[in-house]
């Protein structure tokens, strides 16, 4: 008896257990207006503010969503199956960040019949146009639009001139397995040969090499500009340290950097990147065409300053830079 | 887990499941802990999309792929045999190596194949629905590749490679050239590696040079999941294993997306967490399962 007991409790247990991994998704109730899906290619606190954006967006405007957002952790045969996970969520939108993911978002949706009228929104993505997304960024076509992370280069090399009206040499640190570098880096030297000033790269691979590159610099060059590369914006207190104690002025194409103590940045708040890309989610929500929005670039530039680490890097900030600034760190 | 995840599953099963395959090939059979894998898969990947990008078939910039697979893994062993250096370290400095060297052969770090055609047209076209196409195709060639393997390790070169990874000395002594036979095995577990690289960019529509991090471990992880489910008593039966043991990996991940209990979901940050807490799942469930038998059944 107290065999039979045992077994049966067993069984039970073991078909509740079942139950309760198997079906709870169906007891879930969907409430909710919409149901956007997504898919971060990388917990980064930049691509982590852009969600954090676009999410805050569409709850201001009162819009009900049920999310479902998936994160590949860096890593592309993830990233593939996130695509594919969320043709099966089929959801009313679909967002990606940053471009290994969207890559994987458009090759999914042409595979899938079903998904053939969901809009697809990409956002954090640099090129487009060489990443496949859309052929014309003025009429992307399909279901497909986005904003582009395009740095506005000439604008942040304006700011270092301001800093350094005789600027010679401008060292700039980046990983040269990011696209996204590589081309703001080309953009940079472009902006070098009309404004008179050579261009010192410093590759890195990886986090770790970023102490050694931006000592590779010193003595080499006049400021230091970091571009939004992944790789060196997770390490910059590394270069930041290098900066301080030798005396070499450190811009940033972030503002999120400033708080960690480059000199100043001019730029790019990916909060309002996933801001923007909230509001053109709204738009596809309540009816409009995906195909025949735009891809947008960021709107609302703010340049941040950080005055504690501009005596600290020996470098004293002009005055019309103090005064146009939208926040000072002291 | 929908139907979609799960057809996802098995396609990134099938096709990594060749990476797999060739990770068996220098893990288990040549005794040689390749990381070379990181970087030849991508060095596939890159391969096949600039071919393919300039005009060439796409099935024969699979071969183009898998040549160039075959030399990174020639160049790993020619580090360890020629030069005395340690496997694990040879194959690491090739991997590091082909970094920089994939992102000279992309001229970038990422090269798009969106809208170019693909291998997987050649299935598309013969009737299957689009999402059918690429696991249907990844499931062919993966199984045309293990039975491949099979046949080679059946001939007596594949033997060498058995008995050079099993006993050298005995092998040097019947005259065998043990260096030959370790180049000619981690060149051929590259290939394989490079040209599930391959397939996998034309399937995801992009190559890109931080493709291959972490491929290792998915390879690695795939194998022991293999031998412990499903036996490595003979060689066929091991080879099969390691294949059925990436599609068992990747089905655990397409697990881990879906999880969510009712209202408590776990955020998307623990991805890894529950992919290794399955995967631990997966491999302890022979025993538990004997454990319980011995409970319920109590002699």
């Amino acid at each position: 008896m107290k065999i039979m007991m045992s077994r049966t409790l067993i069984r039970v247990l073991i078909l509740l257990t079942t139950a309760f991994l198997l079906f709870p998704s169906v007891s879930a109730a969907q409430e909710k207006e919409y149901q956007i899906s997504v898919s971060q290619f990388v917990e980064h606190p930049a691509l982590d503010a852009v969600l954090k954006g676009f999410q805050d967006y569409l709850a201001e405007q009162k819009i009900e969503v049920e999310y479902a957002v998936h994160n590949a952790q860096a890593n592309m045969a993830t990233a593939g199956q996130i695509a594919n996970q969320i043709m099966g969520e089929a959801p009313d939108l679909i967002l990606a960040i940053a471009t290994p993911t969207s890559q994987a978002i458009a090759q999914a949706l042409k595979k899938a019949p079903h998904m053939g009228d969901t809009p697809f929104l990409f956002t954090a993505v640099t090129d487009p146009v060489k990443a496949g997304l859309v052929k014309n960024l003025e009429n992307p076509g399909s279901n497909i639009t986005g904003v582009s992370d395009l740095l506005p280069v000439d604008k942040h090399m304006e700011m270092v001139k301001i800093f350094f009206p005789d600027l010679k040499r401008l060292g700039v640190i980046y990983n040269s397995g990011e696209a996204n570098s590589k081309a703001t880096v080309a953009q940079i030297q472009e902006e070098g040969r009309k404004m008179g000033f050579d261009v010192v790269e410093a590759t890195v691979t990886k986090s770790s090499e970023v102490f050694q590159a931006a000592k590779s610099l010193v003595g080499r060059v006049d400021a230091v500009f970091v571009p939004t590369d992944n790789t060196v914006v997770s390490a910059l207190e590394s270069a930041i340290k290098v900066c301080v104690q030798n005396q070499l002025p450190l811009f940033c194409a972030d503002v999120d950097s400033v708080a960690r103590g480059a000199v100043a940045a001019m730029g790019f708040d990916y909060y309002r990147h996933g801001y923007q890309t909230g509001a053109m989610a709204k738009k596809i929500l309540k009816g409009a065409d995906p195909g025949r929005m735009p891809v947008e670039t960021q709107k609302a530039l703010q340049l941040h300053l950080n005055l504690q680490y501009a005596e600290k890097m020996g470098v004293t900030v002009p005055p019309e830079i103090l005064s146009r600034a939208d926040k000072i760190y002291r | 887990m929908s139907a979609y995840a799960l057809i996802g599953a098995l396609e990134q099963g099938f096709v990594y499941g060749i990476m797999v395959l060739g990770v068996y090939l220098t893990f288990r059979i040549l005794d040689f802990p390749d990381l070379t894998v990181d970087g030849s898969l991508p060095l596939g990947a890159a391969v096949s999309a600039v071919a393919v990008t300039k005009g060439v078939d796409p099935i024969l910039s699979l071969f183009c792929a898998m040549a160039a697979g075959f030399l990174a893994g020639t160049v790993t062993a020619l580090l360890n045999t020629k030069l005395k250096i340690l496997h694990l370290l040879a194959s690491i400095l090739t991997m590091i190596a082909l970094y920089s060297i994939n992102i000279r052969i992309m001229d970038g770090p990422n090269v798009s194949l969106l809208g170019s055609e693909t291998v997987l047209d050649v299935f598309a076209v013969s009737g299957f629905a689009g999402y059918l196409a690429a696991p249907v195709a990844f499931g062919a060639i993966s199984l045309a590749v293990t039975l491949g393997i099979i046949w080679f390790l059946h001939t007596e070169l594949g033997l060498c490679l058995l008995a050079t990874g099993d006993n050298p000395r005995m092998i040097t002594s019947q005259g065998v050239n043990t260096h030959r036979i370790i180049i000619l095995g981690v060149g051929l577990s590259n290939a394989l590696v490079a040209l599930s690289g391959a397939l996998v960019a034309q399937n995801q529509g992009a190559a890109d040079v931080n493709m291959g991090v972490g491929t290792i471990v998915a390879g690695l992880a795939s194998v022991i999941v293999g031998e412990t489910l499903f036996g490595n008593r003979s060689i066929p039966r091991a080879c099969i294993a390691a294949l059925l043991g990436s599609v068992v990996y990747r089905i655990a991940i397409a697990l881990a997306l879906g999880l969510k209990w009712g209202r408590f979901s776990f955020t998307p940050s623990d991805l890894n967490l529950i992919t290794a807490l399955l995967v631990i799942g997966a491999l302890t469930a022979p025993q538990i399962k004997n454990r319980f038998q011995a409970l319920v059944q109590p002699r």
